[in-house]
């Protein structure tokens, strides 16, 4: 299981990357949050992935898996939303002041 | 004690930075005066405690892991640098009180620069750890720098602070190498302990490369030959400041450090020829540029570097003593000895000589010699300084200069007998340049009095009409001038006091012969010196005589800047130079910015898990996977690798949802369920978003790149496709210390009082991060609400956003449809109730403040979807970014409320209380945080939503 989820973490970097490198703002913004779900599942992965119950000590399981991944994916998920609705706002805020949504400036500013 | 002493200086500069306004009506060098001045008595009464030998160090740790630590040092050396420095301080400080107009002139920066020298200065001199020598060393050139462009709206200004800066700091680099080289050759940082090493040291390879750049360092700052294009240059600074840096202080560093070095590499060869060689050819340069100069000042910056020349050259001559023993050695340190007289009169007469000039720039206007003459009748006092200065640096009786000039004969006669090197008549070339320079010298200080104070008056060329100084800006001078009478007549005053102390610094040898004497006559007799010094006389007024009959004044001279065209050339290559290099990569282009740290950052982590010892990829032992998990992998895959390829802004949005949703169907398979309610509730509240905003942009256009941009792009991606695999399977193989997750899976029971592990580390073991969390999204949520309703203008003030898009009016502000009204109202108090549920469930089972407060704004969402925003906020008026703050603010008092017990910050408790109706029910001071936690959110969330959502 480990093996299959990291290839998808490879996967879901690889397009997070490639449209983090295009022009429109919305493929970068598409990109960082393919991103993000990629680190998510990565620190999961990391501590190995079902070692035992669900965290919750009312499971009352010989053992759990390990909490501490768990609440940082929680911080950064939250942490991320933030983010990312800024960075919604921000496109949009440029495309309505510019008039494009390409990172590298209208047509005339690159002249 | 040297400590504070040191310290002074800076705390003068922190008063001088503090004084407020109203203090202007006083000058602002007042107020440094009186601790300049203390600092000078303070070194006098340290004259006997040297005189006696006593010798302290102090030492304040700083970094004794590297060896640096603050070790200061009185000794003979240092004690005659520092007088000097606070001396001619305190005199330059008077100086500059009457020179500089408070009304006209920016003084606190002024003397905030000229205390930081001090210090910086005093610092030099005093260090015994090479580290902090170094430091204190490039502060002078730091504060050298914003003193010469003290005007610097000046181009020539900073033009001439630039190139001071460059030149000095250049060698101030030289020697930090040289100072590692005697670290790694002795392991220490502390002067002395080096001394007692040399002879462990002197055939080390790099004994030699460290003399050499130290002696790089001495020279640049010292303005030795060629590296002295920097001192005229730095004329363009405040004249107080000629007089105290670029005459009496801070080019004196140069010589200090060689004084300070001459233990250590005194009886090498390459040392006593490079210093005595360096400094004759500077001493003698630098008297012909003198000549040719018509600006004053500039005539005495020539003159300076001349004379630093000279006493360089004594230091390299006076280093012979180390080849002998016994009476011979003494012989040839007459060298020294005439060196450090020649320092303390050459910064007297130096002093007074520069704040003449000042004096008549100052009151006629200019320096040119060309404009000046006859200004004898006007202004007296201001001759009579000029002449006891110049008749002193032209070497007559009976100022003080004649007699170092006399011993400087001596020296280059003694240095005749030396007979350890096979080229004997080499040494006659040492008498014959220091005669010819001093006849320059003689003419050139001749000049300068008498093109000044005799010959045509002419006031039609000046702008001012003169008339003589005030007192104030006449006392330091004139001080300085009946000093150097002074020690005309009482040399030997000097000699026990300073001189012997400062002698036994540099020539350790004299501590170990008989007493060491050192008596300064005017007579000796019928000597060879005489002669000399009654040829450069009348030598010396001849080539004045020629030089007066040619009238070589009014000519421009082209010849003597070929060094600086020189640096001007090396500037102007490295400018060049820089601009290409960032010009190649600085491209303006933020997708070439990410495309570098990409690969920089596959590029490292494939080279750790490359070349580290002890990473294995993988483990041998793989979880089992079920066809259940494997397709929803694939989905996951599926969907990530569609959305480069659609078009359509809302099937991009949406693959994107459904990865989203596929990592949340992951979580629940991989028993992490709060994460999942967590991930499940963002995917929805962000697609809304995503559709909000993205509704109106255009459509998704196919990149045009040429093929290889194209498959760069490729490589890169797939590069970091396969690095973080590389990573995941790295740390699943290698585990090189045990986990701390083991602590909070035995304790969260016990010490956070919550079954849910994951919601325990969030609003207990680690509060602190969640408290910062929601600071963060409060903070972007806020950014949010002022991107969208505010703009500034050009002028920086809000205005009214202009939009280059015309805005469509949203057709469907609310849904008509009747069903979704019916099921909403139910819907919405479902869920509100299920968010409560979340809430207080959260700290034993899956929930807590976050998923509760998400949970409530998807409710609110759907609210506002159905029956349209106006709607729900006349139901609901709630000013969310004060819900925001009241969350935060409930977050943070929980914190602060561990004080009121006496625990840190954050600090959680919990007990179990019998409650009606709930019976034995838990209650935490968690709680109270989660409540924050969970009324910011719901402030962060709704007020993003709604601020975009009514900006239609």
């Amino acid at each position: 299981m480990e093996l299959i989820v990291a290839l998808a973490i490879g996967v879901l970097f690889s397009v997070g990357v490639y449209l983090i490198l295009s022009k429109s703002l919305l493929r970068i913004l598409l990109g960082t949050n393919l991103i993000t779900h990629g680190v998510h599942l990565l620190l999961l992965t990391m501590s190995g992935l079902k070692t035992g119950a669900p965290p919750l000590l009312g499971e009352k399981a010989e053992a759990y898996v390990d909490p501490l991944p768990q609440a940082l994916i929680l911080t950064s998920i939250v942490i991320s939303f933030g983010v990312t609705a800024f960075f919604i706002v921000l496109a949009y805020r440029t495309y309505r002041s510019t008039g494009t949504d390409d990172v590298e400036g209208t047509k005339e500013e690159r002249q | 004690m040297l400590h504070v002493i040191i310290l002074v200086p800076f705390l003068m500069a922190l008063v001088i930075a503090l004084l407020t306004k109203r203090a202007s009506n006083l000058h602002r060098g007042w107020f440094v005066f009186p601790g300049s001045l203390a600092l000078f008595v303070y070194f006098l009464t340290r004259i006997p405690v040297i005189k006696g030998g006593e010798l302290g160090y102090e030492t304040v740790s700083w970094i004794p892991s590297l060896g640096i630590d603050l070790v200061f040092h009185l000794d003979g050396l240092s004690l005659l640098f520092a007088l000097l420095i606070t001396g001619m301080g305190s005199l330059v400080i008077i100086y500059s009180i009457f020179y500089l107009d408070r009304r006209k002139e920016a003084l606190t920066p002024f003397y905030i620069y000229l205390m930081l020298f001090m210090g910086a200065m005093l610092g030099v001199v005093l260090s015994d750890n090479l580290m902090v020598l170094y430091g204190f060393w490039e502060l002078t050139s730091v504060s050298s720098f914003l003193l010469i462009a003290f005007w610097h709206r000046r181009q020539k200004s900073r033009y001439g602070a630039l190139k001071s800066m460059l030149i000095t700091v250049f060698g101030g680099l030289a020697m930090f190498a040289g100072f590692l080289m005697l670290y790694v050759m002795t392991g220490t940082f502390s002067i002395r302990e080096i001394w007692s090493e040399v002879g462990d040291i002197s055939g080390h390879a790099l004994f030699i490369p460290a003399m050499l750049l130290i002696l790089l360092g001495a020279f640049t700052k010292s303005a030795q030959f060629p590296f002295h294009i920097w001192l005229p240059d730095a004329m363009e600074a405040p004249t107080p400041v000629s007089a105290y840096l670029h005459s009496a202080t801070m080019v004196k560093a140069g010589l200090y450090l060689v004084a300070r070095f001459s233990p250590v590499f005194a009886g090498q060869y390459e040392w006593f020829w490079i210093v005595s060689g360096v400094g004759l050819i500077t001493l003698i340069y630098g008297s012909i540029q003198a000549m040719k100069q018509t600006d004053l000042k500039a005539l005495l910056a020539y003159s300076t570097i001349s004379q630093l020349g000279l006493i360089m050259g004594l230091l390299g001559m006076g280093s012979a003593a180390a080849f002998y023993i016994g009476e011979e050695a003494v012989f040839y340190t007459a060298a020294t000895t005439a060196a450090i007289f020649h320092l303390i009169n050459h910064a007297i007469f130096k002093g007074s000589l520069f704040m003449m000039v000042g004096i008549v720039d100052h009151e006629t206007g200019t320096r040119d010699l060309r404009k000046l003459g006859g200004l004898i009748s006007i202004m007296p006092v201001t001759f009579t300084v000029a002449m006891i200065g110049s008749f002193s640096m032209a070497g007559l009786p009976p100022f003080s200069g004649f007699l170092s000039k006399e011993m400087f004969f001596t020296a280059v006669l003694n240095i005749r007998n030396l007979d350890i090197f096979s080229i004997p008549s080499l040494f006659t070339l040492f008498p014959v340049l220091a005669w010819m320079a001093s006849v320059f010298t003689f003419a050139y200080s001749m000049i300068l009095v008498f093109h000044t104070f005799f010959g045509k008056y002419q006031p039609e060329k000046l702008d001012k009409k003169p008339h003589e100084a005030p007192f104030g800006l006449l006392l330091a001078p004139c001080l300085l001038a009946v000093l150097s009478i002074f020690i005309g007549f009482f040399p030997n005053i000097l000699s026990n006091t300073l001189i012997i102390p400062a002698m036994n610094a540099i020539h350790p040898i004299l501590q170990t012969t008989e007493p060491f004497v050192v008596n300064i006559h005017f007579w000796h007799g019928f000597t060879p010196e005489v002669w000399m010094t009654l040829g450069v006389v009348i030598l010396g007024i001849t080539v004045y005589r020629i030089y007066g009959r040619l009238s070589l004044v009014d000519k421009e001279w082209g010849s003597g800047y070929t060094l600086n065209q020189v640096y001007d050339g090396v500037i102007r290559l490295v400018e060049k130079l820089s601009r290409w290099v960032t010009g190649s990569y600085m491209t303006g282009s933020m997708r070439h910015y990410l495309m570098y740290i990409f690969s920089f950052l596959i590029v490292t982590i494939c080279g750790v898990v490359w070349y580290s010892d002890g990473i294995t990829l993988g483990t041998t032992e793989y979880t089992p996977f079920s066809l259940f998990e494997v397709i929803a992998v694939m989905v996951l895959l599926l969907g990530a690798l569609a959305i480069p390829f659609v078009r359509s802004r809302i099937t991009a949005i949406l693959l994107t949802g459904m990865v989203g949703y596929m990592v949340t169907l992951l979580f629940v398979l991989f028993r992490a369920p709060d994460l999942a309610l967590t991930q499940m509730i963002v995917e929805v509240v962000s697609v809304t978003l995503f559709l909000l905003c993205f509704r109106h942009l255009p459509r998704l256009e196919k990149e045009k790149l040429k093929p290889s941009a194209h498959f760069l792009k490729l490589i890169i991606s797939i590069g970091m496709g396969v690095t973080m695999t590389l990573v995941a399977l790295a740390a699943l193989g290698s585990s090189p210390f045990e986990s701390i997750s083991k602590y909070y899976v035995e304790n969260s029971y016990t010490l956070g009082g919550g079954k849910n592990m994951v919601n325990v580390l969030l609003v207990d073991f680690r509060g602190f991060d969640t408290m910062f969390e929601i600071t963060v999204l409060g903070l972007a949520s806020l950014a949010i609400y002022s991107m969208i309703k505010l703009q500034l203008d050009g002028d920086g003030t809000a205005a009214q956003l202009k939009r280059v898009v015309p805005y469509n009016k949203p057709r469907y502000s609310r849904s008509d449809d009747v069903l979704l009204q019916a099921v909403a109202k139910v819907a919405f108090v479902i869920i509100l109730i299920f968010s409560l549920f979340l809430f207080f469930a959260g700290h034993n089972n899956p929930g807590g403040g976050f998923i509760g407060a998400l949970m409530a704004s998807a409710g609110l969402v759907l609210l506002a979807i159905t029956f349209g925003m106006d709607m729900v906020e006349k139901v609901l008026p709630i000013n969310y970014r004060k819900l925001i703050a009241i969350g935060i603010s409930i977050a943070f008092l929980t914190g602060v409320g561990s004080f009121i017990f006496d625990v840190p910050f954050l600090s959680q408790t919990f007990g179990y209380f019998q409650l009606p109706l709930m019976g034995k029910t838990e209650l935490t001071t968690a709680m109270f945080f989660d409540l924050g936690v969970y009324l910011a959110v719901i402030g962060v969330t709704m007020n993003i939503i709604f601020t975009i959502g009514r900006d239609n």
